[in-house]
């Protein structure tokens, strides 16, 4: 076999990938030192860096980068930690166990539009939605959850919709832990928490990479969620980075900033890749 | 098991318990799925209705209002279309970077993974620029070409992991025998790569029928897939809970069974081989 036909193999996903990167980005490095405003086609030019100084000067950039991180690090977290715990808690077969893991998986394939109308009008709804319903129940104030928790809305929709993943990434990697071992362990007089502790938890932490990298890949951008439910406000209140991007570009036509900003899109994922290579890279290489 | 063994009552709370988070966590869908069947005044009634005399009415406005099949059609070409596309753009290469590894295999493959950070909406005025000068915009085939490259490095990875499991001498073998590349792909390859085909085929499917922001942004009357139904039932004017309710119904429950179905196959996939 000679080196040639490895590459031609390689060539068709590398260059059409390569083009799917390379030209929407030269044309957005064009774009982001233009004036480029789709309401005033007259107004052209180049102005440099102006665009930049715009999106990194507007009041929003920082909300919405703090939002971002905020955004990844709390689904991430919630989904792992709850993940883990009904992944323990459904192991051991149980009545029912096939129909739970048919019902726990379902919003997995639900898209994130759906969900997000279904959170945002039948259940977060400060009137008619049953959270409301249900807060009214025990006596309590209904909470207008969109506009007055606007960022929490968001993690606990992005939540919900990614923990039906952790959870079943658990599930399959408790299933494979070694039974003998587990066995041995308890006739060695180890109880459930030491089991835990010394057994579960770090047959575990290869999965829990997957989970951090998978989630943090589509975590970054999360923008149907955002858009469907409370439109990055009020205010910008959970605008991230993906949102005030789209925001420049279609809200305010200004694709010469929103260029700008997805240059800065581009810089904050890559190192959100190192470090990601750094956190879970060494992991997941065997 | 052990546990359950020698404590009967642990083993019926567990039971509960795992029952009763189930039942929460499902509760959102559920609903859905109760409310799609209710007329709009018992949709909002205070408070909830639980029980109510279920209609098929939305369904029927649904169809009425738009042409559901050819939304719906729409996803299925679209979504099988990229799969089978990006399969094929994705195989070669994870074959090549698995068995052939050179210097800069990891990097192709952090690089690959890494655009697939970037949102989408960083992209959107240089694609859609692209889509209309090429006449692609609103067509079938600009969503399947955006929906493949937005896939492929996924694609990629899991296979990647899947062929990197074979022994490399079992193709030695075969080659040994005088194979061709072709027959070592069709009859050696082939058939010890199956699972890892089918799981990857099955998340792209996933991926592209729920993929919302290129079809709102590059598809409308003609090429438009179930997102872009759903979007239309979700502006303001257009607010009816039911109705609401029940386009996302038929827009869900395709891929909601279709993954029901392959669960088993599609966890194997998506931990890139690194969990068993």
């Amino acid at each position: 076999m000679n080196r040639f036909i490895p590459r031609a193999l390689m060539a068709p996903a590398v260059i059409t990938l390569f083009l799917w990167m390379i030209v929407p980005l030269v044309m957005t490095i064009y774009f982001s030192v233009i004036r480029y405003n789709l309401m005033q086609p007259d107004q052209t030019g180049f102005i440099g860096l102006e665009n930049f100084e715009y999106f990194v000067t507007d009041p929003s950039f920082g909300t919405a980068v703090l939002n971002t991180l905020l955004l990844l690090g709390s689904v991430i977290l919630i989904t792992v930690v709850l993940g883990s715990l009904i992944a323990l808690l459904i192991d051991d077969p149980f009545p029912g166990r096939g129909l739970v893991r048919i019902l726990l998986i379902s919003p997995f394939f639900v898209m994130p539009t759906v969900n997000a109308l279904l959170w945002k009008h039948m259940m977060m709804n400060p009137i008619y939605g049953v959270l409301a319903q249900v807060w009214l129940f025990f006596g309590g104030t209904p909470v207008d959850w969109l506009t007055d928790l606007p960022l929490l809305s968001v993690i606990i929709i992005v939540s919900w919709q990614w923990l039906p993943f952790a959870t079943l990434i658990f599930i399959t990697s408790l299933q494979s832990m070694n039974r003998e071992q587990l066995e041995a362990s308890r006739m060695d007089g180890a109880n459930y928490l030491q089991q835990l502790r010394y057994l579960y938890l770090p047959h575990m932490a290869r999965s829990v990479a997957v989970v951090v990298m998978i989630e943090m890949i589509f975590l970054l951008s999360v923008f149907a969620e955002i858009y469907t439910t409370t439109g990055g406000g009020p205010g910008d209140a959970s605008t991230n980075v993906a949102f005030l991007i789209f925001k420049q570009a279609l809200l305010n036509f200004d694709a010469g900033v929103a260029s700008a900003g997805a240059l800065f899109a581009v810089v904050l994922a890559n190192i959100a890749a190192v470090f990601l290579i750094r956190m879970v890279g060494k992991n997941l290489d065997k | 098991m052990t546990h359950a063994k020698s404590f009967p009552w642990l083993h019926w709370l567990r039971t509960v318990v795992a029952w009763l988070v189930t039942l929460l966590l499902f509760f959102p869908l559920g609903w859905l799925v109760l409310t799609a069947f209710k007329t709009e005044l018992q949709a909002i009634s205070v408070p909830p209705l639980v029980l109510f005399t279920p209609t098929l009415e939305n369904f029927q406005i649904v169809q009425e209002r738009s042409d559901y099949m050819l939304y719906a059609t729409n996803s299925l070409i679209t979504s099988v279309a990229s799969t089978i596309l990006g399969l094929m753009l994705a195989f070669p290469a994870a074959y090549a970077m698995a068995f052939f590894k050179g210097k800069y295999t990891k990097d192709i493959l952090m690089w690959m993974l890494s655009t697939k950070m970037m949102p989408a909406v960083g992209a959107l005025v240089p694609v859609y620029v692209m889509a209309q000068t090429s006449g692609l915009l609103d067509t079938r085939t600009g969503l399947v070409i955006v929906f493949t490259l937005s896939n492929l490095p996924i694609m990629v990875w899991m296979l990647y992991s899947y062929l990197k499991e074979i022994p490399n001498e079992i193709l030695e073998a075969s080659r040994m025998d005088g194979a061709t590349l072709w027959s070592e792909f069709r009859y050696v390859l082939l058939p010890l790569t199956m699972g890892g085909l089918a799981s990857t085929g099955l998340l792209t499917l996933v991926l592209s029928w729920n993929e919302a922001f290129w079809s709102l942004n590059l598809s409308a009357a003609k090429a438009g897939t179930l997102a872009t139904l759903i979007a239309s039932y979700s502006s303001p004017e257009g607010l009816f809970w039911a109705k609401l309710s029940a386009a996302s119904f038929m827009a869900i429950g395709p891929i909601v069974v279709f993954g029901w179905f392959s669960q088993k196959q599609l966890v194997q996939g998506l931990t890139f081989g690194a969990v068993k």
